[in-house]
């Protein structure tokens, strides 16, 4: 049955060679733990990927509840954090996630600088690399506003202040983050809630895309 | 691929009549012990994930995630710390030649070296040599970075009151009461200063406890008013033994 749906599929859109694409590569003896237990360093590219994968479902589980207004976000957090089944557990891989996400995307870099996998041909794919690595930072920041409590907001604050500072643009720069010129309040949150759940998850796919297509182009790099 | 003439299409699509079986390359001919991705090589990576998803749920049931109470812009007390990872970025802004008049150096000019050369690191260490010990700029510096990352978070770590951190962003519960009693009247006389720190909810701030739900008596009570406790001078109630009486009295009874 599957199979017959498959070739009927197939026969109209020509899938195959698109799926061998996906799965059909050879993975080397040196990147295979199974064989030398010291490539386990080659895992952390792709947990951090999984970890990632876990941001994206949790929070879309989140913003079911969440409200990205002063008034109830607090409560909202508060509500799914008590009262919401299972509630904690989503918040709480969510809240971890995001802190695993960066030492693996840390560990990750290192094991890629310390064997100067970045070397040419793949300049590219290490720059979309670091910037992955930005955007996550960025996700970092922004997702530490939304439960609006005492920490996010001060930190927050803090955070405006010292882009605030910037040469030049500061000002600009702190409005288009705060929404106002001196408030931290009702527009901040607002922004910061379309940043990180828009905006930079977008730029996020965007750029994990252009790094597993590199990826799957030059294939990984051999052993040292 | 065949291409050009003699090829037939699907209707009149780009779509190839003849087709082209799904099976996986053969890789036996290939150096060593290289295996297919799919699906040998995904099921041992999937067991890899398996154990790293559990230990990930583990830490989170362990550990519920942190809520504090809700954002009170007024309380200008508060002493804001960001999340772990930018705790090196913040501890930098704290060194004399890096904060105030030299902000620019320790917000801009010394991140965006640190950031701007690891974004470009493949156009600054354009050698062929791929082992770290024969690269030693470009490991020297990473080297250089890494120590420097943690010493600041270790730093910012040990230098942050995360006691007194915990208190301040305490979900205090609200009291019910009326404020228009004898005892809060007193409590909230600007001569006795005591709204100033315990707020006029009486739930406390930064720089004092909460007063709800303390299970103190009413002696108890009058006797820190009068000679403090921690952080609270003495003589800081300046009212009549009355008074002193009816606020005890009040506070005693917040649950």
């Amino acid at each position: 049955m599957l199979n017959k749906i498959y070739d009927w599929v197939d026969e109209r859109l020509d899938i195959t060679p698109l799926w061998r694409d996906i799965a059909d590569h050879e993975v080397p003896e040196h990147v295979n733990p199974a064989h030398h237990f010291s490539a386990f360093v080659y895992c952390f590219g792709g947990l951090t990927f999984f970890v990632t994968v876990i941001q994206i479902l949790s929070g879309m589980f989140l913003t079911m509840y969440y409200v990205p207004d002063i008034k109830n976000a607090w409560e909202s957090v508060y509500y799914l954090q008590n009262e919401v089944a299972f509630g904690m557990i989503v918040r709480g891989m969510h809240h971890w996630g995001a802190s695993l996400v960066i030492v693996m995307i840390f560990l990750h870099t290192l094991r890629v600088f310390f064997q100067g996998a970045y070397k040419k041909p793949r300049e590219l794919n290490w720059v979309v690399g670091v910037l992955i690595f930005f955007v996550m930072l960025g996700l970092g920041f922004t997702g530490y506003l939304l439960p609006w409590d005492m920490k996010a907001l001060f930190a927050t604050k803090v955070g405006i202040e010292i882009a605030a500072s910037t040469p030049l643009i500061g000002e600009q720069v702190k409005i288009l983050l705060a929404g106002h010129p001196d408030i931290v309040g009702a527009q901040t949150l607002t922004r910061f809630f379309a940043i990180h759940v828009f905006f930079l998850p977008a730029a996020l796919l965007g750029l994990m895309g252009a790094h597993f297509i590199m990826i799957r182009r030059q294939g990984i790099s051999g052993p040292l | 691929m065949h291409r050009g003439k003699g090829m037939k299409f699907v209707g009149d699509s780009r779509v190839p009549a003849v087709r082209k079986p799904n099976i996986p390359k053969d890789y036996s001919e290939y150096p060593g012990k290289t295996e297919a991705f799919w699906p040998n090589f995904l099921l041992k990576e999937w067991m890899v994930g398996a154990v790293f998803l559990i230990g990930y749920l583990c830490l989170t049931v362990a550990h519920p995630s942190p809520l504090e109470r809700v954002a009170d812009p007024t309380d200008t007390g508060y002493i804001p710390l960001p999340d772990w990872y930018f705790l090196f970025l913040y501890q930098l802004l704290k060194y004399t030649y890096a904060s105030g008049p030299y902000n620019v150096i320790g917000a801009f000019v010394i991140p965006g070296l640190a950031f701007g050369g690891l974004l470009l690191a493949p156009f600054i260490d354009r050698g062929p040599e791929r082992r770290p010990m024969k690269r030693p700029f470009a490991t020297g510096f990473m080297m250089l970075a890494l120590v420097s990352v943690i010493f600041l978070t270790w730093e910012s770590v040990v230098h942050h009151d995360w006691e007194a951190a915990e208190a301040q962003g305490k979900i205090v519960e609200e009291a019910e009461f009326d404020k228009n009693d004898e005892g809060y009247k007193v409590f909230a006389d600007q001569k006795n200063g005591c709204i100033s720190c315990h707020g006029e909810n009486l739930t406390g701030g930064a720089a004092a406890p909460s007063l709800v739900g303390t299970g103190l008596k009413p002696d108890e009570i009058k006797k820190i008013a009068k000679e403090g406790r921690g952080a609270m001078p003495a003589g800081l109630f300046k009212g009549t033994d009355e008074e002193l009486d009816k606020m005890a009295e009040f506070i005693s009874n917040l649950k």
